[in-house]
């Protein structure tokens, strides 16, 4: 099917061109190019409706149009707010999502890091059991314990507040960082681990002479993947937070898509504004992000 | 105490922190959910005076009028958001990864552009999803709607999530949120099966070509029985996801009129946190978490017992 025989007799360039176009490579790449553009329709509305006016907006008849021009307008009101209509601005939960991020990225790392050590090396008795125990958390619908949570929250003073978020996707975000950390180690030969621990090194010696340094390609797996999620989440932070100047930005979105807004092109500037961080992470580490996805079918 | 009994002791110490926080934050809680679901709790205080299997009764039966009706509708629901969700996550997965294998020029191009929905918030999809089907009215369409009677294509309008009709118990209204979910997540299979298929070695494919397969049956008799371990995956992943999705529907569409959009998720945050009727968000909570473990326990079992026996 492959193989192509060009005639000899005919060498005219353009009839040597066409001879090299096989009809059905053109089909894969035609519908290849239209479901790209099927993926990317969203994109184009988010950009055409964020560098529209208000007035431009308003026109429904012209939303899959180009705007007149390159306003900015829409990105001004999304992110300072318009205080005469009553809409918050963006800007201050765009920081909460950060202050919330990445400290619990951070610690729910290192913790999947030590956890995925100790599951992959030194398996206590039982370890078989726990494990699993421990990853069935990362599967529950998280509603089943929400009430209880927020009960606790209150009961330890974290209620309404950024930490006590903090807190909970440190928690939750045990297994995942447990399970990427334990997939990795245990490609780690044991016998590096066997050798350190002749040499007189202890369990955390072993790790932090042995497992730390090999492990920057697995923790930018962990980190990328958990600040994907922490940033995206949104049933957590809605239960949790009530306050609108705690909010996270996904928070703080949904509930200005939600209001009777007619300013659409500052909640699609707010779109762009919220989707940015973790798109731009996608873009640059895209590697990275999708070994983290293929390690969360459990298996990796 | 021998040196390496030590160490595993120490190692069990360094993991036990843990190993409490998910005893207490997810077995514990749902024990107490659980309780919960069990109570009087109607209300903003607390009350776990028994009420036994009542707010469940409620749920399945008629008893409850506007809430069993609502319940039943979720259940429905959330069975055909799965189903066509699935498909379409699974059929144009399994597509893209196959025409992408066929030694493309710009694989890597494409690949990006199919995967980066995963990188957003479901509430970033909802928004964007809700502004592109919303209908508009007969005379100023709106979106997909205004794109249509741009292109004259009127007759192909529709009212999309707002729809109230249904085939069945099945809502119709569904199938743009469906879209929205399918949209983001599709990347997630194409990702999966392509690795497969970067798996599968090259010789395979050329003793077949020798023996005189053609490329189609080669895929039919050779490719596809082989990606099997990877759909089944997929199924799991996304099934669950699907059969507690929350965020997506409640930012594109909310419960809808006459709950045609309405999930379980929904109701449980809107009974809960909104209503107060704690025991009745309880509930609803735990027939989640059942209904998601009947998924999700088989697989972790048979995914460990094979490790083991690895």
């Amino acid at each position: 099917m492959r193989a192509r025989t060009v005639p000899s007799a005919d060498r005219h360039p353009l009839s040597l061109f066409l001879n090299r176009i096989d009809p059905s490579r053109i089909a894969i790449y035609l519908l290849l190019i239209l479901f790209a553009l099927l993926f990317l329709l969203p994109v184009y509305v988010l950009l055409v409706s964020s560098f529209k006016t208000f007035a431009e907006v308003q026109d429904l008849s012209r939303m899959w149009s180009l705007p007149t021009g390159f306003n900015l307008e829409s990105f001004h009101a999304a992110w300072y707010g318009i205080p005469e209509k009553g809409l918050r601005g963006l800007s201050n939960n765009l920081l909460n999502s950060l202050y919330l991020t990445i400290p619990a990225t951070l610690i729910s790392s290192i913790l999947g890091s030590l956890n995925g050590y100790i599951f992959s090396k030194w398996k206590f008795p039982g370890a078989n059991v726990i494990f699993p125990l421990m990853l069935f958390g990362m599967f529950i619908p998280y509603q089943s314990t929400l009430i209880p949570l927020t009960q606790t929250l209150s009961a330890i003073g974290l209620g309404g507040t950024l930490w006590g978020l903090i807190l909970v996707h440190i928690i939750y975000g045990i297994p995942i960082t447990t399970l990427i950390f334990r997939n990795y180690y245990a490609e780690v030969p044991n016998d590096l681990v066997e050798a350190a621990g002749i040499d007189g090194a202890g369990i955390l010696g072993i790790y932090w002479r042995v497992l730390f340094p090999l492990s920057l390609p697995g923790f930018v797996v962990v980190i990328i993947w958990q600040f994907t999620n922490i940033w995206n989440e949104f049933l957590f932070a809605v239960t949790i937070l009530q306050n609108p100047a705690l909010q996270p930005i996904t928070v703080a979105l949904r509930n200005l898509s939600g209001s009777q807004i007619k300013e659409w092109n500052m909640v699609m500037a707010g779109t762009l504004i919220s989707a940015l961080p973790t798109l731009l992470i996608y873009i640059l580490m895209g590697r990275f992000f999708i070994r983290g996805l293929l390690a969360g079918s459990v298996k990796g | 105490m021998s040196r390496v009994r030590r160490e595993r002791w120490i190692g069990f110490l360094i993991v036990l922190p843990s190993i409490i926080l998910i005893a207490i934050f997810v077995y514990g809680f749902i024990a107490w959910t659980g309780l919960v679901s069990l109570s009087k709790w109607d209300g903003v205080e607390p009350n776990y005076s028994w009420a036994g299997l009542e707010t469940y009764k409620q749920l399945f039966t008629q008893i409850g009028g506007v809430t069993a009706k609502r319940f039943s509708i979720d259940l429905w629901n959330t069975l055909f958001f799965t189903l066509l969700f699935l498909l379409f996550c699974v059929g144009v997965g399994l597509l893209l990864a196959i025409l992408l294998d066929q030694k493309i020029k710009g694989e890597g191009i494409f690949r990006t552009i199919y995967l980066f929905p995963m990188s957003l918030s479901f509430v970033v999809t909802g928004v964007v999803w809700q502004w592109i089907f919303a209908p508009g009215t007969a005379d100023y369409p709106r979106g997909i709607n205004a794109l249509l009677h741009q292109l004259g294509l009127d007759v192909l309008r529709w009212k999309w999530y707002t729809d109230t009709s249904s085939i069945g118990p099945f809502h119709l209204a569904l199938i743009p949120v469906i879209i929205a979910a399918a949209w983001q997540l599709t990347g997630y299979t194409m990702a999966m099966y392509l690795a497969g298929l970067r798996g599968i070695p090259e010789e395979l494919r050329e003793a077949a070509r020798v023996d005189g397969a053609t490329e189609f049956s080669i895929y039919r008799h050779i490719i596809l029985p082989m990606l099997q371990p990877i759909t089944f995956s997929a199924l799991i992943v996304l099934g669950h996801i699907s059969l507690k999705i929350f965020d997506l529907v409640y930012t594109m569409t909310g419960k809808g009129t006459g709950f045609v959009t309405d999930v379980p998720g929904i109701f449980m945050f809107e009974a809960t946190f909104q209503g107060n009727h704690y025991s009745l968000g309880a509930a609803i909570s735990i027939v989640m978490l059942i209904v998601v473990a009947l998924v999700i326990v088989p697989y972790l079992v048979y995914t460990f017992r094979r490790e083991v026996e690895l």
